[in-house]
């Protein structure tokens, strides 16, 4: 296939593309999918605070 | 000419990636504008940023070379990048480990595993061999990117050394290891443009993708005598099972990077720094998709590189090259595209490693500030985390372009061969070392501290003990195996002036990667050192892992 005779080496060549085709269906179907409704404020506020002072230092 | 077109076009692009670093700095990376404040990181920057951490110069400079050297069966882990690195990694761990950096306030990776399993140790020790071994991996990537500017701009590799150092500490004090995405995603998107041009001029060249798969199919007999011996049976074919090279191929190359992604400390933070688990989904298409067109890119077009010689000069591409692995790729972009190709790709290299690079000096700080001075060691003294965080840069560059510049000094070509494995040992380590624990930390209410624990160590240990006395390739060149024992492995021993390789059926030990004896031993240890040892409190469960998808 593809002018490669084995098929460990033409299988993995059409996996990575099928796999790269599966992440593409896999994005489109779950676009607007969002698991963050529930989350408390103060928590995610405090988080973004702490997060800031870790960047700062550098 | 060219020297002064390649000197102009990387000025000004260091100009827009300064200004873009620049621009980050002040104020749109702001964690809590970001958060709370409805902006939003638009999906193809999260998922370029994460890519350009992930693909680094010695993923196409080492790797491609790899590649011409064994071949396409090495097209596996572009498979398992994409499959495991992105779309497992994204779907699975993402959004778990988002919510569990969320709920515990975690914003490093040991922080994460240190508060999941409520042990400062775990913290502390994650990171020291996250700041030890990491300069490892970073040497290897500063390696590839001073090798090719040494080819490029015909100057000695020192010189070439010592000023990408220089770029890339300039770099980090205008703020690009603040990890600026929009940064990164700019990085990524020249790769991106710069390999899949490469694949195209390199098919067109060769008469097509079939035309060009079968020319390299055809030169199965040229493979040197020396290969043939290692079971290399072509560049289109899977090394004969059970051979040095297959397990070369397979455990150290394809295992060893395509596994220890998914426990990479400098992109598990990734995910706990996008705003909700739509961004990771987003990110996915555009993840997949880069990674097939710069890995699996690199690595069909290392192989091809052979077609290209072997028509040219009636060598393979390794004889070509002088038997420098990394020369290859350089020595091919040269030879086989066209001027201004090669000062894209160029730009491809540098941001590739600019990215990489930035964000391992990134976490080399945070290990040290963050998780050793301020929590591990008890200080919670924000002045001396700082004041850690910043020695913890500077000595991780340090250390970093002094490995590079040694051990080519000390081992010249076969050294900085060894130095390109520094990525995949590094990987592989921290499968072994973190994999287990992470996975545990993520679905598991049964693993306990103590499980944790000695998984780690027993991670950590069998890997480092596996590399520096029983792989071959290794332990022949940390020297200390054959200082101890008076034999360069433990698995060789001399018979009658002959080396015997210890095996077990198919197995040669002396080839096999760490990673194949330290993972399963971490997972098996933490499993039963869980079961026999106290458990977490239920309140702590509750709030790490309740509410999860």
């Amino acid at each position: 296939m593809f002018g490669i005779e084995d098929p460990w080496v033409y299988t993995p060549y059409i996996l990575s593309i099928l796999s790269a085709l599966l992440c593409v269906g896999w994005g489109i179907i779950n676009w607007n999918k969002d698991d963050s409704v529930n989350e408390p404020e103060d928590e995610v506020r405090h988080w973004a605070e702490e997060e800031d002072r870790v960047e700062d230092e550098l | 000419m060219v020297t002064i077109w390649m000197t102009l076009c990387v000025v000004i692009y260091l100009f827009v990636i300064g200004y873009l670093g620049f621009r980050g700095f002040k104020g749109t990376k702001s964690a809590t504008d970001y958060m709370l404040g409805g902006r939003n990181v638009h999906p193809y920057v999260m998922a370029m940023s994460y890519g350009a951490t992930f693909i680094s110069t010695s993923a196409i400079i080492g790797f491609g070379g790899a590649s011409a050297v064994f071949g396409m069966s090495l097209l596996w882990l572009p498979f398992l990048n994409i499959f495991l690195g992105i779309f497992i990694a994204f779907w699975l761990f993402g959004s778990r480990t988002r919510r569990l950096g969320l709920r515990l306030d975690a914003h490093t990776f040991p922080e994460l595993l240190g508060r999941r399993f409520q042990s400062r140790f775990i913290q502390g020790a994650a990171a020291l061999i996250i700041f030890l071994f990491i300069p490892m991996y970073a040497s290897a990537v500063l390696t590839g990117a001073a090798k090719y500017l040494a080819h490029q701009f015909a100057i000695d590799y020192n010189t070439a050394l010592f000023v990408f150092s220089v770029i890339i500490a300039l770099y980090v004090v205008m703020g690009g290891i603040k990890g600026v995405m929009y940064t990164d995603a700019l990085q990524a998107t020249v790769m991106l443009a710069g390999l899949a041009v490469l694949l195209v001029l390199t098919y067109n060249r060769l008469g097509g993708v079939t035309a060009a798969h079968r020319l390299l199919t055809d030169m199965a007999d040229k493979v040197p005598a020396a290969l043939q011996a290692r079971g290399h049976q072509g560049w289109t074919a899977m090394p004969k099972f059970g051979s040095p090279i297959w397990w070369v191929s397979v455990s150290t190359i394809i295992m060893g990077v395509g596994i220890g992604v998914l426990a990479q400390p400098q992109l598990a933070v990734r995910y706990m720094t996008v705003k909700s688990g739509r961004e990771l989904n987003r990110a996915i298409p555009i993840g997949g998709i880069f990674i097939l067109f710069t890995a699996g890119v690199a690595y069909i077009v290392g192989a091809l590189s052979n077609v290209f010689f072997d028509q040219t000069a009636g060598n393979i591409s390794i004889v070509a090259a002088g038997g420098d692995v990394e020369q290859i790729i350089p020595m091919y972009l040269q030879q086989a595209t066209p001027e201004w190709f090669n000062i894209l790709f160029m730009l491809t290299l540098m941001s590739a490693a600019m990215s990489t690079l930035s964000s391992q000096f990134h976490i080399m700080g945070t290990s040290l500030g963050r998780d050793l001075a301020e929590e591990a060691l008890n200080g919670k003294k924000k002045k001396r985390g700082m004041l850690a965080t910043r020695f913890g840069v500077l000595t991780g560059i340090l250390i970093s372009v002094y490995l590079s510049y040694i051990i080519d000094i000390k081992f010249g070509k076969t050294g900085t061969a060894i130095v390109a494995r520094g990525t995949a040992i590094f990987f592989g380590l921290c499968a072994g070392a973190f994999l287990p624990v992470y996975i545990g930390a993520l679905w598991s209410r049964g693993i306990t501290r103590a499980g944790a624990i000695a998984g780690m160590l027993t991670g950590t240990v069998s890997s480092l003990f596996w590399m520096v006395f029983v792989l071959e390739k290794s332990s022949t060149a940390l020297l200390l195996c054959e200082k101890w024992f008076g034999t360069r492995s433990l698995a060789i021993s001399t018979v009658d002036g002959a080396e015997v390789f210890a095996s077990a059926g198919p197995v040669i030990w002396a080839f096999v990667d760490p990673i194949l004896i330290s993972l399963p031993a971490a997972a098996l240890v933490t499993v039963v050192v869980s079961l026999f040892t106290k458990k977490l409190p239920e309140n702590h469960l509750a709030i790490c892992m309740d509410k999860q998808p």
